[in-house]
């Protein structure tokens, strides 16, 4: 029964001069998000994305919900410019949206329709009164909206409206770096940061024998989830132990984990500029754990002269693991396979590390040798989005 | 890297050549479905009752006695489940060891929910039960004693022999024993023995996976637990693997005529093995029964200062494969319920690695494989 898919994006509209390259990044992911289905139009215009639908409802709203930059949509029947024509592809939308009340609500972009959008909505009213059973107007809680555009190419009429994720569409501000481990937030920043329209890059730091193989099959299947809203994305493995050891041989206890992320900085600061990300993406949350005081945070970052966005740096564990859910990357995050060696990690690591002492622990470290060892035999994947069986 | 040195047998083994030769042509060639009016039913048929009379011979079991499965963990959840259906008006009462393997305990559990009351007798320090221990458990309403004949994380061997004199004079229980680890190893006579189910598994024999057996003594009345077909003379439905029957029936008939010869060898590698490992590695600590004493093929052994998982990925680098605890939950992060039955010290339980043994390996990979774990502790030690 619908003709098409009527996409509506929000911000982008608002972007200036960007507009047209938002709007193409947006139609381009898109057509991404549908490869696998038949080959359909999609036509831009006004500000919104009409997309054909061949019977596929379903799957393609599905698809579409996992692409940034979409507000909503809503599945249309057009009509030729003629009000009977109109009346009866109003009566069939009012059929097959659940309910017992209803309004009809017209706009009219078009004024040479000869009636006026009051007229218009009287005019449906009517007849969906007469033509249906059991139905009733309300015009202030109804329980379905008949929206009728009245546009120059046709009518539009429609009902049902399909939440969007929101946000901006993948690529459009650039390229980030995210450092993800198999847990649970890192995947959920790399999920924000998208949102934001980054295009991501992955970095995990691997530290077999230290953890297994299997952690880095978890953090693949995580990159996996995360390339459904993307597309696909390259993940960087790089070989952590050496640079374990040598902290644990030369190190107090207590800056572990200050040195060991300071390593992993730098680390990522070289393959950032390798891979023209613009920014380093951590899961860090404010007072999590030892390292994510102020003070930690603080001598961390001095190693790089990047950005570091901590996309959840406000928020609580629940209110991660609740979107960590919704996107489908907890089931993986939880799974009990170990993914950081309790023989790295302090009993009583420093929660506010001073800078002078952790320098003056790194002299006894040969910091550049063990950076250029690790990028020398970094593994490079391509990860591709899941198969989600849609 | 050196070739691999596979000392993993009793998570799995691989399967001999000859045996995935007679898989392929059952698969390729004699495909047809046993129950098939036409020829090639008749001749899979045939396939299946000649496997029936291979897998019977080990055990001293008559071939329609042998119910083919799916595995070792279908014949252990058969045993309890159709025990506890087929002897409801007798009682509710089962008895069985801390230390079985999890398909029996979580087959038993499931029965306590339904109110059933299981009691798990305890281990000595060997890990091996005490006959007293069961002597005072057996009730009037005991319905099911199940014991396994060897352990398959530390290698004890429980006596299955006073066990079966205990069950069967002080009681009416049915005595199940769960000798998927100790099939091809440790002679068994079922008859002679006094055994009324026991399960078995062709994965642990250089057979396929997804195949096992459960011997059910002639006239036992056993509920079945998949329904809806004639298959097994009516008590398995489901068509059969023949594939995995055959190369199962095949598996035994190689276990046995080469029992002896590998059981020996199998034992003077485990002993070379401890010994040298207790004597090279300060600290080091068998898990279990002493190695002359155990079965002959798994050695459980922890180092001071030393995590399982860890030993494990070391080891696999320099190829050579061992487990932690058993492979069947040595994913979860909790301590074998094994190990814990035997009271260790922490240390030992987080680092508790396996070593099981099988029919390919040989004396002169004792070396490299001390050698290897020697070299991996060592560098532990010095982080």
């Amino acid at each position: 029964m619908y003709t098409s898919l009527l996409v509506r994006y929000g911000e982008i509209s608002l972007k200036g001069n960007n507009r047209p390259y938002f709007e193409d990044k947006l139609l381009a992911n898109m057509r991404r998000a549908l490869g696998d289905l038949p080959p359909r139009g999609m036509r831009k215009t006004f500000g919104r994305v009409f997309v054909d639908l061949h019977d596929d409802l379903e799957a393609v709203a599905r698809r579409l919900q996992r692409v940034f930059g979409i507000i909503s949509m809503s599945p249309v029947v057009t009509a030729p410019l003629e009000l009977e024509a109109i009346k009866k592809a109003a009566l069939a939308v009012l059929k097959v949206s659940p309910g017992t009340t209803f309004k009809v609500q017209t706009q009219r972009p078009n004024k040479r329709f000869p009636l006026t959008s009051p007229e218009v909505n009287q005019e449906l009213g009517a007849y969906l009164l007469t033509h249906s059973q059991g139905q009733q107007v309300d015009v202030h809680h109804p329980d379905r909206v008949i929206h009728v555009e009245i546009r120059d190419e046709g009518a539009y009429i429609y009902s049902r409206i399909i939440p969007g994720p929101g946000g901006l569409p993948v690529g459009v501000t650039g390229r980030g770096l995210l450092l993800i481990s198999g847990g649970i937030d890192s995947p959920v920043a790399g999920y924000m940061g998208m949102k934001r329209g980054l295009e991501l890059t992955a970095l995990h730091f691997h530290s077999f024998p230290f953890t297994s193989e299997r952690s880095k099959e978890k953090v693949i299947d995580l990159c996996r989830v995360l390339a459904g809203y993307s597309g696909p994305f390259r993940l960087v493995v790089a070989p952590f132990t050496n640079i374990q050891k040598a902290i644990r041989q030369h190190c107090p206890e207590e800056f572990y984990v200050t040195i060991m992320r300071r390593m992993m900085f730098r680390i990522a600061r070289a393959v950032a500029a390798k891979e023209d990300a613009l920014a380093i993406l951590t899961g860090e949350s404010l007072g999590q754990v030892a390292s994510q005081t102020l003070q930690s945070m603080a001598v961390i970052n001095k190693v790089v002269d990047l950005p570091v966005l901590r996309p959840l740096v406000a928020w609580d564990k629940s209110e991660i693991i609740e979107v960590a859910r919704r996107i489908g990357t907890y089931a993986i995050s939880i799974r009990p396979y170990e993914d950081c060696c309790t023989l790295f990690v302090p009993k009583h690591p420093a929660t506010k590390p001073p800078l002078a002492r952790v320098e003056a622990a790194e002299k006894n470290l040969a910091v550049a040798e063990l950076v250029e060892e690790c990028l020398a035999s970094l593994e490079i994947l391509t990860v591709e989005p899941e198969d989600t069986g849609m | 890297m050196q070739p691999a040195i596979y000392l993993d047998n009793s998570a799995t083994t691989p399967v001999l050549p000859g045996i995935a030769a007679v898989m392929h042509k059952m698969l390729v060639e004699n495909y047809g479905n046993p129950s098939s009016l036409h020829g090639l039913g008749i001749a899979a048929e045939k396939a299946l009752a000649h496997a029936r009379r291979q897998v019977a011979g080990l055990i001293g079991a008559r071939p329609a006695e042998i119910y083919f499965t799916s595995g070792g963990t279908e014949a252990n959840n058969w045993a309890v489940w159709g025990i506890s259906r087929a002897r409801r008006r007798q009682g509710k009462h089962i008895i069985t060891t801390a230390v079985e393997h999890s398909s029996l305990l979580a087959a038993c559990r499931r029965l306590e929910a339904e109110g059933y009351e299981v009691t798990y007798l305890p281990v000595d320090s060997r890990g091996v039960i005490r006959p007293a221990d069961l002597e005072a458990a057996l009730r009037e309403d005991t319905i099911l004693v199940s014991v396994m004949s060897v352990n398959n994380e530390t290698g004890a061997l429980q006596p299955v022999g006073e066990v079966a004199r205990l069950v069967h004079s002080k009681s009416r229980a049915v005595l199940h024993v769960d000798h998927i680890q100790g099939y091809g190893k440790i002679p068994l006579n079922c008859q002679k023995v006094g055994i009324d189910l026991l399960s078995l598994s062709a994965h642990k024999i250089h057979g396929p996976k997804g195949t096992g057996a459960l011997y059910i003594k002639e006239g036992l009345r056993l509920e079945p637990l998949l329904v809806g077909g004639e298959q097994e003379a009516g008590r398995r439905a489901g068509t059969e693997n023949t594939a995995g029957i055959a190369a199962f029936g095949l598996a035994a008939e190689l276990a046995a005529a080469h029992m002896e010869e590998r059981v020996a060898r199998m034992r003077e590698i485990k002993i070379e093995l401890a010994t040298r490992l207790l004597e090279s590695i300060p600290g080091a600590r068998i898990n279990g029964p002493p190695p002359e004493e155990g079965a002959p093929h798994i050695l459980n052994v922890s180092f001071p200062g030393v995590r399982a998982e860890v030993l494990v990925h070391m080891l696999e680098q320099r190829g050579v494969y061992v487990s932690t605890g058993s492979a069947c939950h040595s994913r979860k992060q909790e301590a074998s319920h094994v190990l814990k039955a035997l009271h260790l010290e922490r240390w030992r339980l987080e680092g508790a690695i396996r070593i099981s043994l099988g029919a390919l390996n040989t004396p002169d990979e004792v070396t490299p494989a001390v050698e290897a774990i020697k070299e991996c502790v060592t560098e532990l030690w010095a982080l």
